[in-house]
């Protein structure tokens, strides 16, 4: 008897030890983004003093200075556009390309496919100072011909650089899943009339809408958060900036100035969307992220 | 059967855009980095002189691409074995036990890894503060004086560096962990709990060799990704020059102006990771155990 109540509380301890390690790790994961939502709106003056203080009241101006004064309005639109631009070329690219890798026997075909395979491994960090170059070649060459260069400090441009480095892991996903479809269902539509494309379209496409969304979700966080290609391809001090990189620039001008609130605020505008947007699908992400293991 | 005609333009107008961006934006680039690691071009002209391996012999001398090169390699062996040896073990206490709020855990943890390093860079900006930061701030309660590290100076960088970015990995490797435990049937646990098997032995014996395959997977990748993302925190979070790895060495090389030099470097770090992955892929090699 003695020895079973002794063993119940031993398997009690256990588990208040692991909820302990557990909440520990919650709080230090979730305290310093709480942390910066509560600074930005708290007064200057309130940096000065104990950094665990509450807000003294709800100060608006911070967000209203960082929109407009440091200019994170329109930063925020380029990043709306670009994310939006690159996401939408790289369905429309990407989907049939993958239809086509599964689906259909061609020569060249198993070449094609290693080639987007080995792209898994290309990382845009090593490339980034290839592409600028590129750009900016084709600047100069633009220049000569038409008087004035468009590649480089261009949103559109900056999207479909975007789209086209996330076509590897796209494809790569896509066309996993194209793969397990049985083909009755193509071959129905060819006997009743429908084209190679319309049976794509009408019929495949709109099966495949969970894997569309898992690309999409994953793409959105990686387009959205994207600074290094936007910040060697949007390299004009006085051009357009895509959000990351304007807080970037913000956070640099920031040691000096000491302007904290606003500091706070473009940080809470950054990554508010993606926190949203996160509560929304957190499931679906959190389930999904067996096939993102290739991040980096 | 249709015309191939139509076949053959239906799969061109599929395949030709999505072939020609990955050739124009990806593949050209890559044998780019390893081209112009061969040559030097003038900062403005596009003008290329062949120099041979001229560029990796000055490389190998460059005392600050050697230090980047350790600096590299002291983040990818600590922040490993940190966020590796705790994603594993809180997986293991999170699969196994009947916790309340499971979920709100996994929502948590899994934060991090939504946030841009940008954000994140911020954050611990803040955190790192020296005069009243709130790292030094709890620093100074627990000790009863008033501490006053510079945590984004030398020589505490490399540890502020580790820290954010354990912090950003360590959840997305957790939920990784749990979903493969969760495939661990049940049944064996309990079968080896009745042998009298405690819990550190069902770990040991059961749960780490049943999901080795996936470990040595998500380890290779790691560490190609420690390598990239420790290039976006020291530029994010890092001023120019106090700790450079090896991707910002050889980003500060373009910024200079010395592209074939930037490249070479780049090549060096690639191969580098390369043989490094396969060196971790052979050293992992296990029989694998069916379940």
């Amino acid at each position: 008897m003695t020895k079973e109540k002794k063993s119940i509380s031993a398997e009690t301890l256990y588990k208040i030890f692991v909820y302990v390690v557990l909440i520990t790790l919650a709080v230090v994961i979730i305290v310093p983004v709480a942390w910066v939502f509560l600074a930005s709106i708290k007064q200057n003056s309130e940096f000065y003093g104990n950094p665990w203080a509450l807000p003294a009241g709800f100060y608006w101006q911070n967000f209203v200075d960082a929109w407009n004064a440091a200019n994170m309005g329109s930063y925020m639109l380029n990043s709306v556009i670009v994310t939006a631009l690159s996401l939408g070329l790289l369905l429309v690219v990407a989907l049939p390309a993958a239809y086509c890798l599964a689906r259909f026997r061609f020569p060249g075909r198993g070449f094609l496919n290693t080639c987007f395979m080995a792209g898994l491994f290309i990382n845009v960090n090593y490339i980034v100072v290839p592409i600028f170059l590129m750009l900016r070649d084709g600047d100069v060459v633009l220049k000569k011909m038409l008087g004035s260069g468009f590649l480089m400090n261009n949103l559109v441009v900056l999207a479909v650089v975007y789209a086209s480095t996330a076509l590897p892991f796209t494809i790569y996903l896509l066309s996993g899943y194209f793969s397990t479809l049985p083909h009755d269902f193509e071959e129905a539509a060819y006997i009743d009339g429908a084209t190679y494309s319309q049976a794509m379209i009408r019929i495949i496409f709109p099966m495949a809408q969970p894997s569309i969304l898992t690309i999409i979700l994953f793409n959105f966080l990686s387009f959205w958060n994207e600074y290094i290609i936007s910040m060697t391809l949007m390299s004009s001090a006085t051009g357009q900036k895509t959000l990351p990189v304007g807080l970037l620039n913000l956070m640099q001008a920031q040691q000096s100035s000491a302007e904290y609130g606003i500091l706070y605020a473009g940080l809470v505008l950054v990554m508010l969307p993606t926190l949203i947007l996160y509560m929304c699908v957190q499931k679906k992400l959190t389930q999904g992220m067996t096939v993102g293991g290739l991040k980096g | 059967m249709r015309p191939s005609k139509s076949r053959g333009r239906f799969l061109a107008l599929c395949l030709a855009p999505a072939v020609i961006l990955y050739f124009l934006f990806m593949i050209l680039p890559t044998l780019n980095v390893f081209r112009m690691s061969f040559f030097t071009r003038g900062a403005y002209s596009p003008k290329e002189t062949f120099v041979g391996t001229e560029n990796f012999q000055a490389l190998f001398k460059d005392a600050k691409f050697i230090t980047s090169m350790q600096n590299t390699i002291l983040l990818i062996v600590t922040v490993t074995i940190i966020t590796f040896f705790f994603a594993i073990v809180f997986a293991a206490i999170l699969t196994r036990e009947k916790l309340r709020g499971q979920n709100f855990f996994r929502i948590i943890f899994y934060i991090p890894n939504i946030l841009s390093v940008v954000v994140i860079a911020g954050i611990f900006s803040a955190i790192y503060k020296p005069e009243n930061g709130m790292l030094n701030s709890i620093l100074s309660l627990l000790s009863g004086r008033t501490v006053m590290i510079l945590w984004k100076d030398q020589p505490m960088v490399i540890v502020s560096i580790i820290i954010a970015m354990v912090w950003q990995a360590i959840g997305y490797y957790m939920v990784m962990y749990m979903a493969s435990m969760a495939a661990v049937p049940a049944t064996l646990y309990e079968s080896s709990g009745l042998d009298g098997a405690g819990r550190l032995t069902q770990f040991f014996q059961l749960t780490l060799p049943l999901i080795w395959t996936n470990i040595r997977t998500t380890l290779t990748f790691f560490i190609i990704s420690t390598i990239n993302m420790a290039f976006l925190f020291v530029k994010a979070m890092v001023a120019k020059g106090m700790a450079d790895v090896g991707l910002s060495f050889m980003y500060a090389q373009k910024d200079a102006g010395l592209y074939g030099y930037s490249m070479a470097a780049g090549v060096v770090i690639f191969l580098f990771s390369f043989l490094l992955s396969a060196l971790v892929n052979w050293v992992t090699r296990r029989e694998v155990l069916e379940m």
